[in-house]
C-alpha cells in the first residue's frame, strides 16, 4: 500500500522555521497490515534519521507511542494504517496537553507529577496478613480492567480540561486513584480509602472533570478514566465527603430532576455552592444581572412538567436501595 | 566544571530486576540512585504475559518439586544451588508483591489462583489475566516512587568506568537534552534486560539491546552460556510478537495444517505443555516437513469458550485481532517459533555478584545459572524478582564500609565526547544502523535458531566479521543534541554485535545438542564432554572461552522426556 504520512515537526535547537510546528511529508510502501508505527520505523531507518518518536514494544503493552492520529490520541502500534487512511494520506501529531520535546517526542514530567500526586501505591490501614489477602476473584478482574492502564498519556492528550486547566489531575492519575479506592485492600479495615477519597474531593480532583468522555474514546486499553472518576464521586459521597460544590450539584440536581421533572436552574447553582456561601454566592450576582438583562433568568417559580407523577415513578425506580451507613457499601465488592 | 552526580549503589535499568534492586538497596540503607533510557514502566518486563511461579507450602506444593521442573528444563545446565535459592524465596517473594499491590487472580475461595504451565507437573504459576508482567511493573514502580530512590529516567549508559580494579560509576547520555554526564558509584547493579533484537524477528521490544552484556563484556567480565537461546512456540505470523503460554497453560492445542495435534509425537506425556525448546523444535520440524502454512503452525483456543478467552486471555486476543486480524475465540491462530529469550549472559552469583570487583548483574542480563539450556515459563518474573532484591541487598551491605573509587571525572568525560563526535563526524555515506541492524538479525536467524549446525554458524560469525565492519562507518544522520534517537540506535548496535559474537561462538564451541541448542551435526545430549558452562571473556580476536563446572547438589543428570 502507497500512503503518505504527514508528520508534525519540531525541532527546538533549530536556527530557522524549523523550530516552530512545521509538517512534513513522507510517502512511504507499507504492508497491507502495517500499522502507523511500522510506517514510522520504516521512515525513521530508511529515510530519515532524525525524526525522533518513542516506541518500543509494538504490540499496546510499553506506552510509549501515544502520538495524535488524525486528530485523536491513539497508540501507532495498535493502529493498522490502513483503517485511517484519509484520501492517501495519515496525519500524525505529537500527544496534546503536554508540551512537545521534539518532533513526537513530548515532556511526560507533569504526567508524572499528577501520577505521583494520587500517592500511587497500596496503603493499607493495620497489619498485614501473613499469606494473601483473602479477595474475591471479582474484586481483582474489576481491578485489572483499571490496572490495564499503560500510561501511554493517551487519556491526558485529549483530555478537554487539562487543555485549559492544567491543575486538573486529569483522567490517568485518577484512573490511578480509582484503581486503589476500589481495592479491598487498600484503605481501613472495610477497604475504604478515606483519606484517599478526602484528597480526590478537593479542587483538581474528581468534581473537575466535566464529561466529556474523550479519555474513554483516546484510551487504547479499555480503561474508561471517566467512568472510574463518575464511581469514586459516588464512593466519596458515599463516604460521607458531600460538603463541597460537586457533591452538593450532584445532589440538587436529582432532587430538583427527581422532584419537578426539570431542572431548577435558577437553584441548582445557590444550592451547589451552598446556600450560606455568601462569597460565592455574590459572585454570581453579575451573571445573574447579565442575564436579566438580557430576559433570560430562570423563573422565579419553578413549575412541574406535566404528567409529573410519571417522572416520579420513573425517578424512584432508579434509585438504588437507601445506602447503609457509608462504609460497607462503598466499595464495589467490599 | 559539570555537576558531580554519586551514588552508593547505582543500578542501570529500571524494568523488575533493577527497581527491586534499588528498592532493596534504598531499604538497606544505602544512598541508591536508578538509570534507565526508556521511563521505567516503559521495561521490556512489560512484555511477560503468562505469570510467574512458586511453590506455596500451604497449597501442598514443594520447593523441591519446583526445583527439579526448572533442572529438568534447564537439561540439567542450571546451577543446582542458585536454583535451590529461587525455588526456597519464590512464595515468600510472591506473597511480598501481593502485598505490595498486585492484583493477582483468584480462586473460588479468595485465595491465589493458578495455571498451568510448560514444563511443570503442576499448577504454580500465579497470574493477572495474561498480563502478568505489566501487572508486577507497574507495582514495582509505585513501589520505587514510595521509597524516594532518586530516577534518571531516559538516560543512556555509554560506559562503565572502571578504577582500582572496581566499579567506579558510569557515563550516561542524558537523551532530553544530548548532554553527558559521569555518575559515580561505589557498586552498579546491571539490569539491563536481554539482547533479543539482535535476532529479527523477536518478541522482543525495540530497547532490548544488550547493553549490559556489552557493557560487561567490553569491561573484562565474564559473560556465560551466551549460545542458549530461547525460541518461544507461539509467536504470531508476520510481527512475531508473543503469544502467552498461558494459552496452552489454559488448554489451547497446537495443530498442523490438516489439524492434528502434532505433539504427541513428540512429548505424549505433557503434550503441548511441554519444555519451550521441545514444543519449538517440533513445530520446526513440523514446518519443515510441510506440515505447515506459509511457515507456520497453528494455536487453536476455539474449545476454551469465549467466557475465558475473555477473563484471562484478553490481551493476546486483542494482539491477534489488532495484527493478525484474527479471532481466537473464532479461529485458529499462525504461529511459529520465535526468538524470546537469552538464558546465557552476565556470569553471577547467587547475589549477583560478577568476577569484576563492585559490579553486579541482575535479571535476563544475568545468569545465575537457573535456567541453563533452558527456561521454564514464568520462571523469568521470579528470576528478576529474587535475584534483584538479593543483588539490593547485597550491595547495600558492602557499600558501608567503601569509599568512591578515586578518578579523574573530566577526562573520562573528554575522552567519551570525543568518542560520541567521531560517530557523528562520519560522512553521510555509509549503511545506516538499521541496515547493519537488519543483517545482523536475518544471519542469526538463519543460522543460530531453533536447529543449528556448524557450517551455519561459522556462516554466520564470517557475517559478523563484514557486519562489525560496516558498523565501524555507520553514520549519525542526526547531529542534533534533543532526544537524539540516531545516535542511540548506533550506540546500542555496538553492543548487540558483541552479544552477536559471542552467542555464535558459543554455539560454535558446544559440540552437542542440549536444552535450547540444538546442533543437527552432534543431536545427542553428551554429559560425559558438555556438562559444563562456556565462559567468553573479550580477547583480542574475539571472545575467548574458558570452561566452569555446572553445580549439582541432588539431582543427578538424566534422560529428559516430556
Amino acid at each position: 500500500m502507497d500512503v503518505t504520512i504527514r508528520v508534525k515537526r519540531q525541532d527546538p535547537e533549530a536556527q530557522d522555521e524549523r523550530r516552530r510546528p512545521y509538517w512534513q511529508e513522507y510517502p512511504v510502501t507499507i504492508a497491507d497490515n502495517a500499522t502507523v508505527l511500522d510506517a514510522l520505523i520504516q521512515i525513521r531507518e530508511d529515510d530519515d534519521g532524525t525524526l525522533s518518536l518513542r516506541c518500543s514494544c509494538r504490540s499496546a503493552i510499553c506506552g510509549s507511542c501515544a502520538m495524535r492520529i488524525n486528530g485523536h490520541a491513539g497508540l501507532a502500534c495498535k493502529t493498522i494504517a490502513n483503517t485511517v487512511v484519509q484520501n492517501g494520506v495519515i496525519t500524525v501529531e505529537p500527544a496534546g496537553v503536554m508540551p512537545v520535546v521534539k518532533d513526537l517526542v513530548v515532556n511526560f514530567d507533569m504526567f508524572w507529577e499528577k501520577i505521583e500526586a494520587v500517592d500511587p501505591y497500596l496503603k493499607h490501614m493495620g497489619q498485614e496478613p501473613e499469606g494473601e489477602y483473602i479477595v474475591s476473584n471479582d474484586a481483582m478482574l474489576h481491578l485489572s480492567s483499571v490496572t490495564a492502564c499503560i500510561m501511554c498519556g493517551a487519556c491526558v492528550s485529549d483530555c478537554t480540561v487539562l487543555e485549559v486547566d492544567p491543575t486538573f489531575l486529569g483522567p490517568a492519575a485518577l484512573a490511578k486513584a480509582y484503581r486503589f479506592t476500589a481495592d479491598p485492600r487498600d484503605g481501613d479495615a472495610e477497604g475504604v480509602s478515606m483519606e484517599r477519597l478526602w484528597g480526590l474531593s478537593e479542587p483538581t480532583g474528581i468534581w473537575d472533570c466535566t464529561r466529556c468522555n474523550e479519555c474513554v474514546q483516546a484510551c487504547p486499553k479499555g480503561v474508561a478514566p471517566m467512568d472510574r472518576i463518575m464511581a469514586m464521586r459516588e464512593q466519596a459521597i458515599q463516604a460521607g465527603y458531600d460538603n463541597n460544590n460537586g457533591a452538593r450539584h450532584t445532589d440538587a440536581f436529582t432532587e430538583s430532576v427527581g422532584h419537578s421533572g426539570r431542572l431548577d436552574e435558577l437553584r441548582l447553582p445557590i444550592k451547589s455552592v451552598g446556600m450560606m456561601n455568601l462569597p460565592a454566592l455574590m459572585d454570581y450576582m453579575p451573571v445573574a444581572f447579565r442575564a436579566m438583562r438580557r430576559g433570560k433568568m430562570p423563573p422565579i417559580m419553578h413549575q412541574n412538567v406535566e404528567n409529573v407523577e410519571a417522572v416520579r415513578r420513573i425517578f424512584n425506580r432508579t434509585q438504588p436501595e437507601p445506602a447503609s451507613p457509608q462504609v460497607s457499601n462503598n466499595s464495589p465488592f467490599g | 566544571m559539570p555537576e558531580v552526580l554519586q551514588h552508593d549503589v547505582l543500578i542501570v535499568g529500571a524494568g523488575l530486576a533493577g527497581m527491586r534492586a534499588a528498592i532493596a538497596a534504598r531499604d538497606g540503607g544505602a544512598n541508591t540512585a536508578i538509570i534507565s533510557k526508556v521511563h521505567p514502566v516503559r521495561s521490556h518486563s512489560n512484555a511477560a504475559q503468562g505469570g510467574i511461579n512458586a511453590a506455596l507450602l500451604d497449597r501442598g506444593d514443594d520447593w523441591e518439586d519446583h526445583a527439579y521442573d526448572t533442572i529438568k528444563g534447564s537439561d540439567f545446565l542450571g546451577d543446582q544451588d542458585a536454583i535451590e535459592v529461587m525455588c526456597r524465596q519464590a512464595g515468600a517473594s510472591l506473597i511480598d508483591m501481593e502485598h505490595m499491590g498486585v492484583t493477582f487472580n483468584r480462586d473460588d475461595e479468595g485465595r491465589l489462583g493458578t495455571r498451568a504451565f510448560g514444563g511443570q507437573r503442576r499448577a504454580r504459576t500465579f497470574f493477572v489475566g495474561d498480563f502478568t508482567g505489566q501487572a508486577l511493573l507497574h507495582v514495582m514502580f509505585e513501589q520505587l516512587i514510595k521509597s524516594g530512590v532518586r530516577r534518571y529516567e531516559e538516560w543512556f549508559v555509554t560506559s562503565l568506568i572502571m578504577e582500582e580494579g572496581r566499579a567506579a560509576g558510569v557515563i550516561a547520555l542524558e537523551i532530553r537534552t544530548g548532554e553527558l554526564h559521569v555518575i559515580r558509584a561505589k557498586t552498579v547493579i546491571l539490569a539491563t534486560g536481554g539482547c533479543g533484537r539482535l535476532f529479527e524477528p523477536s518478541t522482543n521490544a525495540l530497547i532490548v539491546t544488550g547493553d549490559g552484556m556489552g557493557l560487561v563484556y567490553n569491561a573484562g567480565g565474564q559473560l556465560m552460556d551466551m549460545e542458549m537461546v530461547q525460541y518461544h512456540p507461539t509467536t504470531l505470523a508476520g510481527s512475531g510478537v508473543l503469544i502467552s503460554e498461558a494459552a496452552r497453560g489454559e488448554g489451547a492445542y497446537l495443530r498442523d495444517k490438516d489439524g492434528n495435534r502434532f505433539m504427541e509425537k513428540y512429548a505424549p506425556n505433557m503434550m503441548e505443555l511441554a519444555s519451550r525448546d521441545v514444543v519449538s523444535r517440533a513445530e520446526q520440524t513440523e514446518i519443515n516437513a510441510g506440515n505447515g502454512v506459509d511457515g507456520c503452525v497453528y494455536l487453536d483456543c476455539t474449545h476454551l469458550g469465549e467466557a475465558l478467552i475473555m477473563e484471562k486471555l484478553i490481551q493476546i486476543r486483542e494482539i491477534g485481532i489488532d495484527l493478525a486480524g484474527v479471532d481466537m475465540i473464532k479461529e485458529p491462530i499462525p504461529i511459529r517459533p520465535g526468538m524470546h529469550y537469552i538464558m546465557g549472559g552476565i556470569k553471577t552469583d547467587v547475589d549477583g555478584l560478577t568476577n569484576l570487583p563492585g559490579v553486579y548483574a541482575a535479571g535476563e542480563c544475568a545468569n545465575v545459572s537457573v535456567h541453563g539450556g533452558n527456561r521454564l515459563g514464568a520462571n523469568s518474573l521470579l528470576d528478576t524478582i529474587v535475584f534483584g532484591e538479593r543483588a539490593g541487598n547485597h550491595s547495600a551491605n558492602v557499600v558501608r564500609s567503601m569509599g568512591y573509587a578515586d578518578f579523574d571525572v573530566s577526562a573520562a568525560l573528554a575522552r567519551e565526547h570525543r568518542r560520541i563526535q567521531e560517530m557523528l563526524d562520519r560522512p553521510d555515506n555509509g549503511d545506516r544502523w538499521a541496515a547493519v541492524r537488519k543483517d545482523m538479525g536475518d544471519s542469526m536467524n538463519r543460522n543460530v535458531a531453533v536447529f543449528r549446525n556448524e557450517e551455519g554458524i561459522q556462516e554466520t560469525l564470517e557475517d559478523l566479521h563484514q557486519l562489525r565492519r560496516r558498523y565501524e562507518n555507520v553514520p549519525v544522520h542526526n547531529k542534533g543534541k534533543t532526544f537524539n534517537t540516531d545516535l542511540v540506535f548506533a550506540l546500542e548496535l555496538g553492543y548487540m554485535l558483541d552479544c552477536a559474537d559471542t552467542i555464535a561462538v558459543g554455539a560454535l564451541e558446544r559440540r552437542e545438542s542440549r536444552g535450547a541448542q540444538f546442533r543437527v551435526d552432534y543431536p545427542d545430549r553428551n554429559d560425559e564432554e558438555w556438562l559444563h558452562h562456556i565462559v567468553l571473556t573479550k580477547g583480542e580476536g574475539g571472545p575467548e572461552i574458558s570452561e566452569l563446572p555446572v553445580t549439582i547438589t541432588k539431582w543427578t543428570p538424566e534422560e529428559r522426556k516430556y
